[in-house]
């Protein structure tokens, strides 16, 4: 099948390549799907440090006036509401009440925020901004092609930043950086912002920067890292991570056809704001009483049931994997799945149709990995 | 380990290292890396019955399922174990340790791939 779209590459695609990434295309980017084990780059995780390279995501600076009492309209959050350098995870729906992507907002400014979208949806969550904004005096800008994003996560990742030569004049110290805020800061003069937040549940930092500067930051942060047992870590990893996490993952457990509470992200969604939204009327309606769920699972063994195997109730399919791995710190199968709200109480045993074999698992809460704190 | 350059292969990424009437099967380095780190070997049992390019085993990474599939018709002599208990194997020596299953055969499908061939289907 030919693509007539040409592979993107991220700005640190030679600085993988030296280091021997194998790659794949993720949304029509060449990102790192490792660097040399999945499973060890995993690892280093939990223990120590990670280091990705997420600059396929979009980022979309808002700005104005009305900046804040846009995004109150247009996702299903209370932007307007979160303070200077607050994170805040939202949502843009559809006027269905569905899921066009999930996202991460930073109030950057007084009247600028920062949206971050992911990869696959960076055209469409951008149409949907511009769409959505003519009633307001705002901006909504896409500078996805001017930002890296450089993630370091893992126990060891703030003592890292903090030896990382080239950071300097931080707003705020970052042991002093709460979970989801953000400070400013410059690397060698450029501005950047670090952002206590990731997608591996463990403690880490997401730092954004002009594309131009990249390489250099990411040269400085695993030379600090050195002795803190930094490895660069891939696409591959990100995914069981986040897997274990129990966070969700647009294309697998968030979709246009999927309302909020489906997945658990009713709290998401913000009803009690005064102001109408898009999606509103659709979400108050809600979805229809048997609409699936969200849930966890976890099975014995090593195969583990894969995105888009059915899950079972004696002779019943109930329900279908959205995702799933064998967990690389649990050592078992786990799963997250959409089933039938009957059989959705933690404890419930069900079994997952492998390839026509019927494994036992059990309904569990999520998350399936929570760090100690 | 065998001496890649000696082997014969398939399309499916499979080597064979052919004694007499035996060949010993594994997957190629090529086939190992594209899965990612191999979590777990499913083989057939010794004495089973192997039709040529049927499903017999399975590979599974941590990010995907391979199928293993029969390259001859033949009977399984051998099956790895140590490449059951530890999958690491597959990706750590595919071509000695790593190996899967030994298989007693009567003939050899006439469309295998010497190392020249393979090589420049997977564009290395």
């Amino acid at each position: 099948m030919s693509d007539p779209v040409p592979e993107r590459t991220s700005p640190l695609f030679a600085v993988h390549t030296e280091l021997g990434a194998s790659f794949t295309d993720f949304a029509g980017w060449q990102m790192p799907v490792r660097y040399t084990s999945d499973l060890a780059e995993h690892a280093a995780v939990r223990s120590a440090a990670g280091l990705f390279d997420l600059s396929h995501m979009a980022e979309i600076l808002v700005y104005g006036a009305d900046a804040g009492a846009f995004l109150d309209a247009a996702l299903a959050g209370r932007l307007s509401a979160i303070d200077l350098m607050q994170a805040k995870y939202s949502l843009i729906l559809t006027e269905d009440g569905g899921v066009l992507d999930d996202v991460v907002v930073y109030r950057i400014g007084e009247t600028t925020y920062l949206v971050v979208a992911n990869a696959g949806n960076r055209d469409a969550a951008f149409a949907a901004l511009h769409d959505r904004a003519a009633e307001f005096t705002v901006t909504v800008d896409d500078q996805s092609d001017d930002y890296a994003l450089i993630a370091v996560q893992g126990p060891n990742s703030r003592a890292i930043l903090e030896e990382t030569v080239g950071i300097s004049e931080l707003g705020s110290p970052l042991d002093e950086l709460k979970y989801y805020r953000a400070t400013d800061a410059f690397f060698h003069g450029v501005p950047l912002l670090i952002a206590r937040t990731g997608y591996t549940g463990e403690d880490g930092f997401e730092l954004y920067l002009r594309s131009d500067a990249a390489v250099l930051l990411w040269r400085a942060i695993e030379e600090a890292g050195n002795k803190h047992g930094l490895v660069p870590a891939g696409l591959a990893s990100r995914d069981t991570l986040r897997l274990e996490a129990g966070m969700p993952l647009y294309g697998h457990e968030l979709g246009t056809e999927t309302f909020p509470a489906q997945a658990g992200l009713g709290r998401v969604v913000a009803l009690s704001k005064g102001n109408d939204f898009i999606g509103r009327s659709a979400i108050e309606a809600g979805p229809p009483a048997d609409a699936r769920v969200l849930v966890g699972l976890t099975s014995e063994g090593k195969r583990a049931g894969r995105a888009g195997y059915a899950i079972v109730s004696g002779d019943t399919e109930v329900g279908t994997v959205s995702s799933g791995a064998l967990s690389p710190t649990l050592q078992h199968p786990i799963m997250m799945a959409y089933v039938d709200p009957a059989v959705s109480a933690p404890g419930t045993e069900l079994a997952v149709d492998v390839r026509g074999t019927k494994i036992p698992a059990t309904v569990t809460t999520l998350p399936f990995y929570r760090r100690e704190k | 380990m065998s001496d890649k350059t000696t082997l014969k292969y398939t399309p499916e990424h499979e080597w064979l290292a052919i004694d007499g009437d035996v060949v010993t099967v594994g997957i190629t380095d090529f086939a190992a890396e594209k899965l990612g780190d191999v979590v777990f070997v499913e083989l057939p049992a010794v004495d089973s019955d192997l039709a040529s390019g049927t499903v017999v085993g399975e590979i599974e990474s941590t990010k995907s399922v391979g199928e293993l599939f029969a390259p001859v018709n033949g009977s399984v002599t051998e099956a790895n174990d140590a490449v059951v208990d530890d999958p690491s194997l597959v990706n750590s020596d595919p071509f000695g340790e790593g190996w899967l299953i030994k298989v007693r055969f009567t003939e050899l499908p006439s469309n295998l791939l010497s190392w020249d061939e393979y090589s420049a289907l997977v564009g290395e």
